[in-house]
């Protein structure tokens, strides 16, 4: 997660190119300027919340708890009755988590999450969503088309598998748990985690062993 | 309402364009307003419903247009003026013309981890017994109401089956209209896919948390 900065300088840098970005820009610096004027905000505290959600709470907390449901049959079950205070277990909890519910994959099921009203995610185990959860494409497609919605992740199911479609429509915030993929018998917990994608956490991919192409590419 | 936000189901938006897990932002712009909505909304002046609708009740052509966090810039400026913290003088200007607000207190730096640990827990005693146990049939009420819902348009008048049982919980449309300890009992309702997008559908189901209110026996 130490990209994030390069890309906003990479847009910093463009400003100059792209009049909305510039007002965007301007606006927002008028805002903030109002309101740490009021006394309405700590400005330390705007740094503090975007340190957090950029280095601190992303996908690699969801990424532990799947590989503990892999190996600790006794996490798993926990998981399946609370999955709040499971997940709780390791220190992820609060804001966009307070009531979780955790979805199984099998052989015969995929889940896929996704909220059409708005943009629900489970803060503390993801992080914050990307782009593309919160985009019109990918709310308006999800529940009608889910296999459209795979295939542009290059996701194919077998025909015989079903698609459950959970719509975040209240505070209740689902995790997908993905399938384990075969041949990873010898790995540990940290190594499993590292299989672990955001996006199959959400339910567009699955996990693949050896890890995905795109996914090393992007590390 | 009936806002260009409820968009499960529509076609014509193209495909999904995916993203690198570390890219969160796009713009120093983009990181300051999540902040400042973040700051503001610890103020505890509105609700997180009040912040959907806020950002929903803009015209449909505008919410479209916009990017996701200029829907979020928009709905912190909306609730400022609304509430009283702002003015739309203020807002024009960047400048303070009155004196600070002095019923609210800024969060601190050193209280935000905290806060966000603690999270803001939405169940809630309700003052009567469930009405729907797991496995019963229920039909979503053909209501449209001009104000925040969250029984979205596509499963208005449809049948489903409830799966699961999340207890009472803060009811979302009492909440967005500044409405404080309504709640009601939050049911998770399974939609085969058929029921919904009849001879287009996939395999499978649609499920949506949806509280009592919105469903009648079926």
């Amino acid at each position: 997660m130490s990209g994030s900065h390069d890309h906003g300088h990479d847009h910093h840098d463009h400003d100059h190119e792209h009049p909305r970005l510039s007002e965007l820009q301007l606006r927002v610096r008028a805002l903030e300027s109002l309101l740490v004027e009021k006394g309405l905000v700590d400005p330390a505290a705007l740094d503090e919340f975007i340190d957090i959600y950029e280095t601190k709470v992303g996908p690699r907390n969801g990424a532990r708890v799947v590989a503990r449901a892999w190996t600790d049959p006794a996490f798993l079950d926990w998981l399946r009755k609370d999955a709040s205070a499971a997940i709780k277990s390791f220190g992820f909890e609060g804001r966009q988590g307070e009531h979780m519910v955790v979805v199984e994959n099998t052989d015969k099921v995929h889940n896929l999450v996704v909220c059409t009203l708005c943009s629900c995610y489970p803060w503390p185990v993801l992080g914050l969503p990307p782009v593309w959860y919160k985009s019109s494409p990918y709310r308006s497609r999800a529940v009608i088309d889910p296999r459209g919605v795979l295939a542009d992740f290059g996701t194919v199911l077998p025909d015989d598998v079903e698609i459950k479609v959970w719509d975040s429509t209240a505070e209740v915030r689902y995790l997908v748990l993905p399938q384990r993929p075969a041949g990873t018998e010898t790995l540990s917990e940290d190594e499993l985690a590292d299989l672990v994608t955001r996006n199959s956490m959400i339910g567009v991919e699955t996990v693949s062993y050896p890890a995905r192409p795109a996914r090393e590419a992007a590390e | 309402m009936n806002g260009a936000h409820d968009m499960g189901g529509m076609h014509g938006f193209g495909p999904v364009q995916d993203e690198p897990e570390d890219e969160y932002f796009h713009g120093e712009w983009e990181r300051r307003a999540f902040a400042l909505t973040l700051a503001c909304g610890g103020l505890g002046k509105w609700s997180i419903d009040e912040g959907r609708y806020s950002r929903e009740r803009q015209p449909p052509a505008q919410y479209l247009a916009n990017t996701y966090y200029e829907q979020w810039l928009h709905g912190l400026e909306t609730l400022l003026v609304e509430k009283g913290l702002v003015t739309e003088e203020e807002l024009r200007t960047g400048k303070a013309a009155g004196p600070k607000p002095n019923d609210v207190q800024a969060l601190p730096a050193e209280r935000v981890y905290k806060a966000l640990q603690q999270g803001s827990p939405y169940t809630r005693p309700v003052d009567h017994p469930p009405g729907f146990a797991v496995g019963d049939r229920v039909r979503v009420r053909n209501d449209h109401p001009p104000t925040h819902t969250r029984a979205p348009r596509y499963v208005r008048g449809r049948v489903g089956t409830v799966v699961l049982y999340h207890g009472g919980h803060v009811f979302a449309d009492a909440s967005a209209r500044g409405e404080r300890g309504v709640a009601d009992h939050l049911y998770n309702v399974a939609f085969d896919s058929k029921d919904l997008w009849g001879i287009q559908a996939q395999p499978g189901d649609v499920h949506l948390d949806l509280w009592e209110p919105y469903l009648e026996p079926a």
